[in-house]
Order: structure tokens, then sequence, then C-alpha cells
């Protein structure tokens, strides 16, 4: 486990961002907290632009175990297998890598029970620039609620803690996968010329 | 036997899936964890005698290695093995870097690779008669992975991965037999056998 470590955080050798970036006044500071605060350790994720602070400050903390993985849907297997053998996991991804998980969602988190713990940022909508990124975005909800799965889509920043924690519990509580929509109303979203 | 799996990149023993799994059960005395992917895999890992320490997936097709990453990072002290079939693999190549990325030393990959999607009428998978699963695998990074020449080579590898300094991945080339056995497809009850099989909750 040791070597892992120290492989699988490439990040952990850079300089930590200011301690203000991770600081519960942010969203990636309240989802980094919270994720803490629920010892949720395993956060492998497909990264996004929006997600990008996040990602190097998980980076940044030895309490976590993060990594890039290759699908969504694999991330999905690694914190399925870790939760079954005692560790708490999460997943990042943006919205079109939410797209490509119907089948493990139907085949492996809902049938067995996982509690699953996504955090979607939302390409696609409030000002998108490219057309494909708007009509993925519009499975997004029917495949959640085609599954009868618990998601939220945070928007304000003073209800989000609440929505994170709150929604990170019952997930562990009731063993039931959740879906944590960052809107470009909470994160700014991503804009035409970046 | 499908032509196409007889090509230099396969030309070891063909051998058969239950016999493997069955081999491989024998040499686990720890309460190793075994996955056990979708279809003929799993069901001839349940035939091969159920223990709670095994997980059949029912669905989610490719997803073994990583199922089995994530057990091996939650448990970096308990040895997984994940079994998972040529065509699985080929939906999921990019796991194996992920893999040898992270290079949990207590997980071993073995993969049975007939070369067919048995179980939906043994069709020839899109790299029956040219991929070489373990190349494959060694070019992700897993230096440590090997074709087994026949069964006592296998027993040999599975011996030897035991006190690997990192991931192991065997090939086996296999012969076109269904499972022998069905799993009982019950995921609640498979998932909290194996949560009790991993020691990390009890039984109501």
């Amino acid at each position: 486990m040791a070597v892992a470590e120290e492989k699988n955080s490439p990040g952990t050798s850079e300089k930590s961002t200011s301690e203000s970036s991770t600081s519960e006044k942010s969203w990636h500071g309240i989802v980094l907290q919270s994720l803490k605060r629920n010892d949720i350790r395993l956060v492998p994720y497909v990264p996004d632009r929006v997600l990008t602070t996040l990602i190097r400050n998980l980076h940044a903390d030895p309490f976590f175990t993060t990594f890039p993985a290759a699908r969504e849907e694999e991330a999905v297997g690694i914190v399925s297998g870790a939760w079954m053998a005692g560790m708490r996991g999460a997943v990042l991804m943006q919205t079109s890598g939410f797209a490509t998980l119907a089948n493990v969602l139907a085949s492996l988190a809902v049938p067995y029970q996982i509690p699953l713990i996504m955090f979607v940022s939302e390409r696609g909508t409030l000002g998108e620039f490219n057309y494909g990124q708007s009509l993925v975005c519009r499975t997004m909800r029917p495949v959640l609620d085609s599954l009868a799965m618990e998601h939220h889509t945070a928007t304000r920043l003073d209800e989000f803690e609440f929505i994170v924690d709150r929604s990170i519990k019952q997930a562990i509580a009731t063993q039931a996968p959740v879906a944590l929509i960052l809107s470009p109303l909470l994160t700014g979203g991503k804009v035409f010329d970046k | 036997m499908n032509s196409a799996n007889d090509t230099p990149a396969r030309n070891t023993k063909v051998m058969n899936r239950f016999d493997l799994t069955s081999r491989l059960i024998a040499k686990l005395k720890n309460e190793e964890a075994v996955i056990g992917g979708i279809g003929n895999t799993n069901f001839d890992l349940w035939a091969a005698g159920h223990r709670p320490q095994n997980f059949y997936m029912l669905g989610s097709m490719g997803l073994a290695f990583p199922i089995a990453l994530g057990v091996a990072l939650a448990q970096p002290n308990r040895r997984v093995f994940a079994l998972e079939g040529d065509g699985s693999l080929l939906m999921q190549l990019g796991s194996l870097s992920t893999i040898a990325t992270l290079a949990p030393k207590n997980l071993t990959m073995i993969v049975m690779d007939n070369g067919i999607y048995q179980i939906t009428g043994a069709q020839p998978t899109p790299g029956a008669a040219v991929a070489d699963i373990v190349a494959i695998a060694v070019a992700c990074g897993l230096a440590n992975s090997a074709w087994a020449a026949d069964e006592e080579d296998f027993e040999r590898l599975i011996e030897q991965c035991m006190s690997a300094a990192g991931p192991a991945l065997i090939g086996v080339r296999i012969d076109d037999k269904p499972g022998v056995g069905t799993t009982r497809r019950d995921p609640v009850q498979i998932r909290e056998r194996f949560m009790h099989g991993m020691g990390v909750r009890e039984p109501l």
C-alpha cells in the first residue's frame, strides 16, 4: 500500500495551494472537507476543467488516495470494490462521463446496493458553447430518474455543505447511490474563451 | 477450438477454465479475495466451490479488474485475485494502465482467453486473431505478466505472485467450453456475503 500511495498521487509533490483554496468558503473546499469528515479516502476521477482545483487539492492532501481512471465506469468499479472491502470512495467526473455509466449503475451500483457517491461537473447548460455537450447533458437526469436514483443539483454555496454532507450520509446509511450535480451557478462552469 | 485462437500470440497449451479455477481455489489458504468477471468466468468460480471471499459479477462487463483493484487498495494485506475473460478485458483495457500506475502488490489478474464470446454464441472477439493480451499488459506497464504454458506453469505462476513485489497478470489460453455451474443471481446476497468474507461487517 505504501508503494501504491507513493505512486498514485503525482500531485503530492506539488506545493500545496494556499489555505484559502481549501477553506470551507469555496465549493471545492466544501467538497474536500465533507469527504474528509465522512472518511471518504478513495477518490478516482476523470478530469474536468471545473474540477481542476479540487483535484489538485485532493492530490496535495495525504488523507486521500486520488488518481485518474481511464473511464468513469472503471472508477465506479474501483470505488465499489473498495467499499465492499471497507474503504469509502467517491468519483469525480463531467456530464459526458456520466453519460457512459447507465450500464454500470443498472448492473452494479443499484442492484448490489452500493453507496456510490458521484460528483458530476455539469457541462451543457447555462452558457454551453459545444452543441454535443448540451445534448449529452439532457440525457443525465432522465437516466438518474429512470433508475430512481437520488440526485441533487447544487446551485448555491450557502446550501452546498448541507447537500453534500447529508447526501453522503444518506447514501451510506441507505446503501444507495447518489449523484451530486455541480451546476455552473455554483462553480462558474466553463466558458467559451477558456 | 476456434481457429482464430491458434496464433503465434497464443501458442501455449489450451486449458480449461473450470480446471484452472479449481486449481487456483485449491491454493487459497488465507481468505484471499476472488473477483469473478461476468458469465462463464464467475459461473466456474461458483462451481469451484462457493467461498464468502468470492464476488460474482452479474453485469458491468469488463469491471472485474477495477473492482479487484478497489478491494486491493482497501485491504493491502489481503491478496486479491481477479478472473476476467479476454472479451471483457478488451472492453476495459485502460484499467491495465491504472493498475500499473497504482501498482498494488497484492493484486493478481488472470485472463481466461478463448478468443470468443462463448456465452453469446462463440463469436470471435475483435482481437482473437491478432491481439496478444499479455503483450498489451506489459505495454501498459504491468511488467510481471506472462502466459501460462500449461497447468503446472499456471500453478507455479500463482505461487510466484503470492510474494510478488507488484501486480501480476497471468494469461491462460482456454477451450471453448461453457461454465460448469450457474451463479445464483442474487446481487444483494452476493455483495453482503462478500463483505462478511472481507471482514468488514457481521451477519445480521
